[in-house]
């Protein structure tokens, strides 16, 4: 398997974010993966029996909502940013709005400060309707070095 | 309570709990297992597994891999705090990752409820490897008590909320 450098270069030169998302087997395996909306990063995690948490509402496991944002937020950071290697996850928070239905599940993530070593993202997640989130994270990444 | 209730119940909820987490369908998924119930506490494995890679550079497990077993072990402990069988969910959780997990290795959550009150349950756990002195993540987590347990799928226009 190829390095990740060079496989964020390739999803830089064609364009297709969708290639780095199938490079990651938790991506892969929970079911998560990323396409371009108007230039923008959108991540998707389409509807499979294995993501529920509670089967008799049945809701979505909150761990797959976690996983789809942070996700989506590291495909954002390597999209907007010229971040070459994986950013790190400092810390992630997510708050919980709305029990997930087993629809088909979006986010989208937003950088809200872009510092030397640590970037800070704020993602959303929705189903049916982007007014209505289903959760909603604040994560610090650090985008090179040590820890 | 005489000690001897306090057990049985406590074996209750274990049994329960048991039952519950290996009836989650993410959670079989992972391939999570509960080792151990106590009062307001709760100990689960999450085994080491190729698909859980997050970097396939270092075969370092991915940050949602550990979120979701926390998640899982806060709302066990959760549920191990309370006095009835009542349904919980997550409202908010905050994860600090301290340092990368290490490949081949099973992670353990182990999460405590230091608080309950009427509607929240106050959750706070670490996740690692053998030692808990040597911590992968740390957790601090809420879950709310008493969520409903089937869909009001009436066209209300209103959407359950925490």
């Amino acid at each position: 398997m190829s390095g990740m450098h060079e496989r964020v270069q390739a999803m830089r030169e064609s364009g297709d974010p969708a290639r780095l998302a199938s490079a990651i087997p938790y991506a892969k395996f929970v079911g998560i993966g990323v396409r371009l909306e108007e230039e923008r990063i959108v991540g998707v995690m389409p509807f499979a029996d294995h993501i529920v948490g509670n089967p008799a509402l049945p809701a979505l496991h909150g761990g797959t909502l976690g996983s789809l944002l942070e996700s989506t937020a590291i495909f954002t950071v390597l999209w907007d940013v010229q971040s070459e290697s994986l950013p790190k996850t400092i810390n992630i928070t997510i708050d919980y709005l709305r029990s997930a239905r087993p629809v088909d599940t979006f986010a989208q993530a937003v950088i809200t400060k872009l510092g030397r070593r640590v970037v800070n993202v704020r993602a959303v997640a929705w189903q049916q309707s982007r007014d209505k989130p289903v959760a909603v994270a604040t994560a610090n990444f650090l985008l090179k070095s040590e820890f | 309570m005489p000690e001897r209730d306090v057990e049985e119940r406590l074996e209750m909820w274990r049994q329960l709990n048991r039952r519950f987490s290996e009836f989650v369908p993410f959670n079989k998924a992972l391939g999570i297992k509960v080792v151990r119930l106590e009062q307001g506490e709760a100990w689960l494995r999450l085994p080491y597994a190729d698909h859980l890679v997050g970097n396939p550079e270092n075969g370092v497990m991915h940050g949602g891999a550990i979120s979701s077993l926390m998640d899982a072990a806060g709302g066990s402990a959760a549920f191990m705090s309370l006095d009835d069988a009542t349904p919980v969910a997550t409202l908010d959780l905050r994860i600090d990752y301290l340092k990368p997990a290490t490949p081949g290795c099973d992670v353990v959550g182990h999460a405590s409820c230091y608080k309950l009150t009427r509607n929240v349950a106050f959750v706070r756990g670490l996740a690692f490897h053998e030692d808990e002195a040597d911590p992968i993540a740390s957790v601090a987590a809420t879950f709310m008590i008493g969520t409903p347990l089937h869909r009001r799928d009436a066209p209300t226009g209103e959407e359950e909320q925490p």
